[in-house]
């Protein structure tokens, strides 16, 4: 095998930096992406336990078109096509005047594609909350939106810490589809390492152990959490494999 | 009560001599020692937690223990040198919750481990099944599946499938406590019929009328130690410990 | 890049591209077939392992298995295109180095989904057989392993149509699978919106055509 160990590379300037540099946009990528899907997860997760048949519908037709179509085309899709098909002005917008273009698409991609799994995972805790606390809930004269605020989505978020951490941690994890648009995450500065010096092996690793730390933090979170979060006399709701 | 044909009632079957378990640091089994000679019919009881599956379960190997010596047909079930999955073969076992393997027909789960491990020819074992189907009077359900039967009926061919291996000797773990009445006696009167034909039996139960009729000899255990080991008569007319005669009476009322 | 309207859709570039978009579709089938096939053996194999008594061959298992399910797949990719032909000392095919990427990758997590299989099988089952005289071997094969795969074939399925969607990362290293054959063609013509929205449509219909799939598949374990 004909390979030159040089772990210096990745102490070296700009190299260090662009890894570190690589490393924020991912955190920073990530948790945006992450906020977003929480916040329209969690609202079409409740649309399709909703007893509105439309709301039910929307809610399903969101998650069908987000989840079956793979992570990469729906960047493209948000890159090169949104712009294009949008009115003039807006596109016009998106294609001139939108700071950090590439970073942003890529933050509504991801959060958009997430928010379809978030949607799962909140629905599958909402129904084993069980009916009853629904029930119980709009008996005592709250209203449904009320009812889902103070009762069952509260419920629904504890039963399914464990699927909602794995989601979170899948979040970075998909962050790195975002360098094809050419976002400078992560992934993308330890290829850039190895395109200008070679050192295919040093650069790699060091993304990993990155990556690897993402996963260990999550996973102890996970344990801190359901501690935390564990309602008694309720089997959790299972994770999404 | 039955009439019994008695085999050669002399030569033990199953020795169990000062077995200790523990789980953890728990002591489950406390010195147990019995016999089990051929043709016997033995009964253990005694309340929740006695140990009386555990130590059924000892008897081939699905339990270990960490004292004392077992030994069935002469071979000792602690040794290395001992094959359990042979040794298997030869103790027959039915479980509370009957286990029969849901994806495969009744006539598979009776045929597999005589097919597998006695490497026996396959047209000679599917007939002896559908005998044996037949005596416990479920001919015609070869072809169905486990879940197609009630429970009663799906004992019944847990039964057969451990009497289709040819055992020396027959453990039976709480096989009708699962059951409803009416399920209880179909598998009730099979296990009496077994017993009549001289099978060595070890019968783990709350059944009392069922052990009165049938038994020989009665174990009556708590907290992992063996209290009496009597005739079955003698156990259930005079009971000689104290907590012994608690229980039969608790049992007996009913 | 021309400006688009709605009412514009032509359908041109698409139908004349048809030949290279149908090339990568195979590519990505044969990818998606391979990856399937290769990542259940491998991850049936670590799920034995994971399960298995030996403490050492256990925690190997394990630690594959952590280590690739806490990486991007893109990473892995990367890593498989750039390691592979250095360890083989030649240089190899996209498609060859891609495909071991997918498989080590995929097996990870199909380690997971055997291993969950397995363990719902329910425990007397394995006293049942021991109590017969089968193996442990025979055990496994002939009791524990068909009732776990009947289990776990809803969640195999739903992995599987993952895979076939990741394949599409095979665009980092410029395999020519559908969507980078897409993506080819919309930048040699000039009309990404189109034809990004034709493969929209491709995957969406194949992906909810595998979703029926997984649906019967559920239907027929209640049965």
């Amino acid at each position: 095998m004909h390979y030159h160990w040089h772990w210096d590379v990745l102490l070296q300037q700009p190299y260090s930096t662009w890894l570190l540099d690589g490393f924020l946009v991912t955190i920073a990528l990530s948790l945006i992406g992450w906020a977003i899907a929480m916040v329209l997860g969690t609202l079409v997760g409740a649309m399709r336990t909703a007893s509105s048949p439309i709301m039910r519908a929307a809610g399903a037709l969101y998650v069908r078109v987000f989840r079956n179509i793979p992570l990469l085309l729906q960047m493209f899709l948000w890159f090169f096509v949104l712009p294009e098909i949008l009115p003039d002005a807006a596109g016009h917008f998106l294609k001139r005047d939108l700071p950090y273009p590439e970073f942003t698409t890529a933050a509504l991609c991801l959060g958009c594609y997430t928010a379809s799994r978030v949607a799962e995972i909140v629905r599958a805790g909402i129904l084993s909350a069980g009916t009853g606390q629904r029930i119980a809930a709009l008996a005592s004269g709250m209203s449904t939106i009320q009812a889902y605020r103070y009762v069952l989505l509260p419920l629904a978020f504890r039963l399914t810490v464990p699927p909602l951490v794995s989601e979170f941690l899948s979040v970075f994890k998909n962050s790195s589809v975002a360098l094809t648009i050419g976002v400078f995450e992560l992934t993308n500065q330890a290829n850039q390492i190895e395109n200008y010096t070679f050192q295919g092996f040093e650069a790699y690793t060091a993304a990993t152990v990155l990556y690897a730390a993402i996963s260990f933090v999550c996973l102890r979170g996970t344990r801190l959490l359901s501690r935390h979060a564990s309602v008694g006399g309720m089997i959790s709701a299972g994770g999404a494999l | 009560m039955v009439a019994m044909e008695t085999g050669n009632m002399t030569v033990p079957v199953i020795t169990i001599e000062n077995v200790d378990k523990w789980y953890g640091t728990t002591q489950v089994l406390s010195q147990c020692s019995t016999s089990i000679n051929e043709g016997e019919v033995m009964v253990i009881c005694g309340p929740s937690g006695s140990g009386k599956s555990t130590l059924l379960k000892c008897i081939n190997g699905l339990e270990r223990f960490q004292g004392g010596e077992i030994s069935v047909q002469g071979e000792r079930i602690g040794s290395s040198r001992t094959n359990l999955h042979r040794l298997r073969a030869r103790v027959g076992m039915v479980f509370q919750s009957f286990e029969l393997y849901p994806h495969l027909s009744i006539l598979r789960n009776i045929t597999l481990a005589p097919i597998k491990v006695a490497k026996r020819d396959r047209a000679e074992v599917e007939a002896t099944a559908i005998a044996l189907l037949r005596r416990v009077g479920l001919a015609g359900y070869e072809h169905q599946r486990p879940s197609q039967l009630s429970g009663g009926q799906q004992q019944r061919v847990a039964i057969v499938r451990a009497l289709a291996m040819s055992p020396a000797v027959m453990l039976f773990d709480e096989p009708t406590s699962a059951l409803d009445p009416e399920m209880t006696k179909e598998v009730l009167d099979v296990m009496t019929d077994l017993a009549g034909d001289g099978m060595t039996m070890v019968i783990v139960t709350h059944e009392m009328g069922f052990a009165r009729r049938v038994g020989h000899r009665v174990l009556f255990m708590e907290r992992g130690i063996i209290i009496e080991d009597t005739a079955c008569q003698a156990f259930f007319d005079s009971p000689s410990s104290e907590r012994a005669r608690a229980f039969v009476a608790q049992v007996l009322q009913h | 890049m021309t400006g688009f309207s709605i009412g514009a859709f032509d359908w041109g570039p698409i139908l004349h591209n048809l030949p290279a978009l149908w090339a990568g579709m195979q590519l990505t089938l044969v990818l998606t077939f391979l990856a399937i096939l290769g990542g259940f053996v491998l991850g049936t194999l670590l799920a034995i392992a994971q399960l298995s008594s030996v403490s050492i061959v256990a925690r190997a298992a394990t630690l594959y298995v952590s280590f690739f399910r806490s990486i991007p797949l893109i990473l892995a990719v990367f890593w498989f295109y750039f390691l592979v032909p250095l360890l083989l000392g030649r240089p190899v095919g996209p498609f060859f180095s891609v495909l071991v990427g997918f498989v080590f990758f995929e097996g990870a997590y199909f380690a997971e989904i055997v291993r969950a299989g397995i363990q719902s099988v329910r425990r007397g089952q394995i006293s049942a057989a021991y109590a017969t005289g089968l193996t442990a071997t025979q055990t496994l094969c002939y009791v524990v392993l068909p009732q776990a795969f009947r289990n776990m074939l809803p969640v195999l399925l739903t992995r599987s149509i993952v895979i076939f969607q990741d394949t599409s990362l095979a665009f980092v290293v410029s395999l020519t699978d559908f969507l980078t054959a897409t993506s080819i063609v919309a930048d040699r013509d000039g009309r990404p919106v189109e034809l990004y929205l034709f493969a929209a449509a491709v995957y969406l219909t194949l992906s909810s055509i595998a979703d029926l799939g997984v649906r019967w598949s559920q239907w027929k374990l209640a049965t």
